[in-house]
């Protein structure tokens, strides 16, 4: 049985908490009246998200220097085809995710310092009607990446309870090989 | 440069005429549209600008008889752009500058002194929401012809004057230092 590499594995679950955990503070921050609480779990969601951005870079990279097992023979060309397409989206959501956020906040004048102590360069310089667009933007490419995540873990509980064959245990931790 | 001319050409009469001249020296008429009062401050580490939209100015400033230089400011804080209109909501509430019951920020000059090269340290009395403290910006003068241009950069704390009380009192998310930064313009002659 081919299994993703321990590296691949770590990533992908270090990502899932990551994301989860980002998503829902990002739901929750956005329609509380201002607080100091507010400016924090603001800066710490963008904190996340720029950890998100350099692990999807290090992911990335790990996946086009290591290739992935082969996907299941008794998948038809066409369902080949969907699963590769969703994966591609679920990396290209995973830069323009945190990509659009940081982007928002430059366009609403506030700067991304990392930790609040490592100031990001502003991508942008402050224009609310951008920010505004970016903040939908932002929304909406959550919203598909939502959608896709449930979609993901749909496909690979029916892999593993229909179909019956490795694709979610592959993925699973403890077992990976080196 | 005209009364240099004259005072070359008519040693006797410019002995008369720089009395006169002196008075016409001083800078009295603010130009507010010209004038900026900004700050800044540090919000999660992340330094931020706003400004104050609406302000009046008084000023007595004759760079030859900087004793009787004085100056005020108000401010009205209703006005402030915070950069995000959230947070002008917010800082007019209670817990800020509670404009209801302190609609202006007042600042009046006791003493301006020299520092050489067009520096001065102006002493005085700022007053936000009823606290009163002493602060003693330090103002660099610009000649640009007829007007005169005062910039300064100062830095009060928020507690000072109770600016963020309750849950804002802690200065983890809001940072109690408060840069005040001022350019203003005034010109000759009421």
């Amino acid at each position: 049985m081919k299994r993703y590499t321990r590296t691949a594995i770590s990533l992908h679950w270090l990502m899932t908490v990551v994301i989860v955990g980002t998503f829902s503070l990002g739901l929750y921050m956005a329609d509380l009246p201002l607080s100091p609480e507010k400016l924090k779990f603001f800066s710490w969601h963008k904190w996340a998200g720029v950890t998100l951005f350099l692990l999807a870079i290090a992911r990335l990279t790990w996946r086009m220097t290591h290739r992935p097992p082969e996907l299941p023979e008794h998948m038809s060309p066409h369902e080949q085809r969907m699963a590769r397409a969703a994966h591609g989206l679920l990396y290209v959501l995973m830069f323009a995710v945190p990509l659009t956020g940081w982007l928002t906040s430059s366009a609403k004048g506030f700067q991304t310092v990392l930790f609040g102590v490592l100031p990001l360069p502003d991508l942008l310089s402050k224009n609310k009607a951008l920010g505004d667009l970016l903040e939908t933007v932002h929304w909406g490419l959550n919203m598909a990446l939502a959608v896709l995540v449930i979609g993901h873990l749909a496909a690979a509980l029916k892999h593993h309870f229909v179909d019956r064959d490795d694709v979610l245990t592959r993925m699973l931790p403890g077992h990976g090989k080196h | 440069m005209k009364h240099w001319t004259i005072i070359a050409l008519f040693p006797l009469a410019a002995s008369l005429g720089l009395a006169r001249t002196c008075h016409a020296d001083e800078f009295n008429r603010v130009l507010t549209d010209q004038s900026t009062l900004t700050f800044s401050f540090k919000q999660m580490g992340v330094g931020l600008e706003g400004y104050f939209k609406k302000f009046a100015a008084s000023l007595n400033f004759d760079p030859d008889r900087i004793d009787s230089a004085r100056a005020s400011v108000d401010v009205d804080l209703a006005s402030i752009d915070t950069g995000y209109s959230e947070g002008d909501d917010e800082v007019a509430g209670k817990s800020w500058f509670n404009t209801k019951a302190y609609p202006s920020a007042h600042f009046a000059s006791s003493r301006f002194k020299s520092l050489g090269a067009g520096r001065f340290e102006v002493a005085g009395l700022l007053t936000i929401k009823g606290r009163t403290q002493p602060v003693t910006p330090t103002a660099t003068l610009t000649l640009r012809g007829n007007d005169a241009s005062l910039d300064g950069v100062f830095v009060i704390k928020r507690a000072d004057f109770s600016i963020g009380e309750g849950p804002w009192a802690d200065f983890g998310t809001v940072a109690n230092e408060v840069q005040i930064k001022f350019h203003i313009v005034a010109t000759r002659g009421k």
